[in-house]
């Protein structure tokens, strides 16, 4: 038997352990209600003065002059567009580059190299790609300032989240998969597309919605590579009554996008205008949102299926 | 997963196919540059589209980055806050670019303070800029700080919230770096909030557009500016002083720059002739102050002579009346 004060001692300190326990899962609550009562509050703020601005006139008009008349809908137009060329980039060819750099590539220093690059390219600011954007789609591959170049120049910015998040998810799978695949003669390849990456499309999924939301938030490399803030027209339509069918000159269009429209009018006197940028502001949330609704409905889908 | 792979395919297969789309720029009138004039020319252009279905792009890449896209022949309109520069004239003879140098509105801005402010009727410059530059922040606190004489009570500051154009402008010309500020003051973009504070404090000082102290005269005092560095002797703030350019350094006159070649274009023809007809009445509706009617006439003029150039010689040189722009005969 111990001694009666090395057993009070011991109960002491137990104690003390479980308090700092309690303690901390308290600390943690609190600044988790923080920061979701900060964003409660942005949200509402938003909600509050912009809520009111938006009905069917302000979706369907072009800006204007006279807040009371302006709308959005050059703007909203222009920024499904861009996500639409962003996501068909910067996806696919993320998922590649991950799974080549995860899967196929060797070990040495070289790969070393390129996987600290990435992770490098997903700190540099969003204007250093609008200007390389500029130099190369606008104006070497003669793009112009045009819905192509824009979807391009946000799909290399979002790029390095896509394949940070693709290599994460399948690094995430146990070896063993990989290795009974193998000893079953599948190919490498069709261990990725068997295997690897129907278990990772979950991770994928949570990446492509990090990247997609960072891009539809961006105005600058836009402005530098010319988006528009005035423009009263709507790009050519992508489908067409007689063959072909389908056209893709509303690339070359010219646009605007909803944080270039919320950018100018923030900055003009009055309050109408103010009013006008957070219904624009409510209408990119709810863009943004239901473009994560639909990843994560992908993922539910995804991670249903998963068996290990 | 095979989904956006077609999706992918399809969309490269489709580029290939587009690509002569680029050179179907279509009837569009094109015109980027300051953020400033943009408000006047979003108006004409909005006019103009309506009546006559012809349509118009403006962006805002600033004065500099669109002059850049100007001397390169791609935009047909350049928005510029001031006279195009050296290096910028420079490089539109290089692009081949001539152009037409056309004067619109002006802009300006005001020192407000309390009208039960006894103490204070003209400000230097160098005083203000003492007052608001980025050192200033936590230190200079007191009016007695800025001026001996003034007295020791707390200065309280208003201004222009870091989003806005009139930010921009009263940092460069007051700080000599657009942007470059104290922090804490209280910032609004809503020139209302500023006209209430100041009007509530005896001992605030604040900024705004022209065009909101002209709207609330009788709660505001509008401060004389010295400007003590160039010599020049304090002036107060009105339509003339702007006019005449003696109102500085916190008035400018407001450009846009035609490219010739675009002229001969009718939709642009059109566009700059509706622009010229109907910038008076619209400059008034988006806050800014137009020219004389008599200085509307000499730039049409300047149009129908196709008198190409600038006025301005590539500096800068801000202390000129409008008459005397105009007067000069621009060098190509």
């Amino acid at each position: 038997m111990l001694p009666e004060k090395i057993i009070h001692d011991l109960e002491r300190r137990a104690r003390r352990r479980r308090a700092i326990d309690r303690w901390f899962g308290r600390l943690g609550m609190v600044l988790t209600l923080i920061t979701l009562g900060i964003l409660a509050v942005l949200l509402l703020n938003l909600a509050m003065s912009g809520l009111a601005r938006i009905d069917w006139h302000f979706l369907t008009s072009f800006p204007s002059r006279r807040a009371a008349e302006a709308g959005i809908l050059s703007a909203w137009v222009g920024t499904l567009l861009l996500m639409v060329v962003t996501a068909s980039v910067a996806i696919p060819f993320g998922i590649a580059a991950g799974i080549y750099l995860e899967e196929y590539a060797p070990k040495n220093k070289w790969t070393d190299f390129i996987e600290i690059n990435i992770a490098n390219l997903a700190g540099v600011p969003s204007i250093l790609y609008g200007l390389m954007a500029l130099g190369l789609f606008v104006y070497s591959f003669r793009f112009g300032q045009s819905i192509l170049s824009g979807g391009l120049a946000l799909a290399c910015l979002v790029l390095p989240i896509v394949i940070v998040a693709t290599r994460e998810s399948l690094r995430s799978i146990p070896a063993t998969i990989r290795e009974a695949a193998f000893a079953l003669g599948a190919t490498r390849w069709q261990a990725v597309w068997h295997h690897l990456l129907p278990y990772s499309t979950g991770g994928i999924a949570t990446g492509v919605i990090l990247a997609m939301s960072r891009a539809i938030g961006e105005s600058a490399p836009l402005i530098t590579i010319g988006a528009l803030t005035f423009i009263a027209f709507l790009p050519p339509p992508a489908f067409l009554a007689n063959p072909p069918f389908v056209s893709f000159e509303w690339l070359f269009s010219p646009y605007s996008a909803l944080p270039i429209q919320m950018f100018n009018w923030v900055s003009r006197p009055g309050e109408e205008f103010h009013a006008n940028a957070a219904a624009a502001g409510l209408v990119l949330m709810v863009i943004t949102l239901s473009m994560n609704g639909v990843a994560i409905l992908i993922r539910r889908r995804a991670q249903r299926n998963i068996h290990w | 997963m095979t989904l956006s792979y077609r999706a992918s395919a399809a969309f490269l297969a489709g580029l290939v196919v587009s690509v002569p789309g680029l050179l179907r720029a279509g009837q569009v009138v094109k015109i980027d540059g300051s953020s400033t004039v943009f408000p006047i020319t979003e108006a004409v252009a909005e006019e103009f589209q309506k009546s006559t279905g012809n349509k118009v792009t403006v962006g805002i890449s600033g004065t500099g980055g669109g002059f850049k896209k100007f001397a390169r022949g791609e935009t047909d309109v350049q928005n510029a806050s001031r006279p195009i520069k050296e290096e910028e004239i420079k490089a539109a003879k290089e692009g081949g670019v001539e152009y037409l140098e056309l004067p619109v509105a002006y802009d300006a801005l005001t020192v407000v303070v309390n009208s039960k402010n006894d103490w204070v009727d003209s400000i230097k410059v160098s005083e203000l800029k003492k007052l608001w530059e980025p050192a200033a922040q936590a230190k200079i606190t007191k009016w007695s700080q800025v001026r001996n004489g003034w007295p020791d009570k707390e200065i309280k500051l208003y201004g222009a919230g870091s989003d806005s154009g009139t930010f921009d402008y009263f940092t460069e010309a007051i700080n000599g770096k657009a942007k470059a500020s104290r922090g804490d003051y209280t910032a609004s973009e809503d020139d209302n909030v500023l006209v209430q504070g100041v009007e509530g404090d005896r001992h605030a000082l604040g900024y705004m557009g022209y065009s909101y102290f002209d709207a609330h005269r009788k709660r505001l005092k509008a401060l004389n500016i010295e400007w003590d560095e160039k010599g020049k002797p304090a002036v107060g703030p009105s339509e003339e002083t702007v006019l005449n350019g003696t109102y500085n350094p916190l008035s400018r006159p407001l450009f846009i720059y035609v490219n010739l070649k675009s002229l001969e274009k009718p939709e642009v023809a059109a566009f700059v002739k509706f622009y010229l007809e109907n910038v008076e009445r619209l400059t008034k509706e988006v806050h800014y102050i137009p020219l004389p009617a008599t200085a509307y006439e000499a730039v049409r003029a300047r149009v129908a002579n196709k008198q190409k150039g600038t006025a301005f010689a590539g500096h800068g040189d801000v202390a000129v009346p409008i008459s005397e722009i105009l007067q000069r005969s621009p060098v190509p």
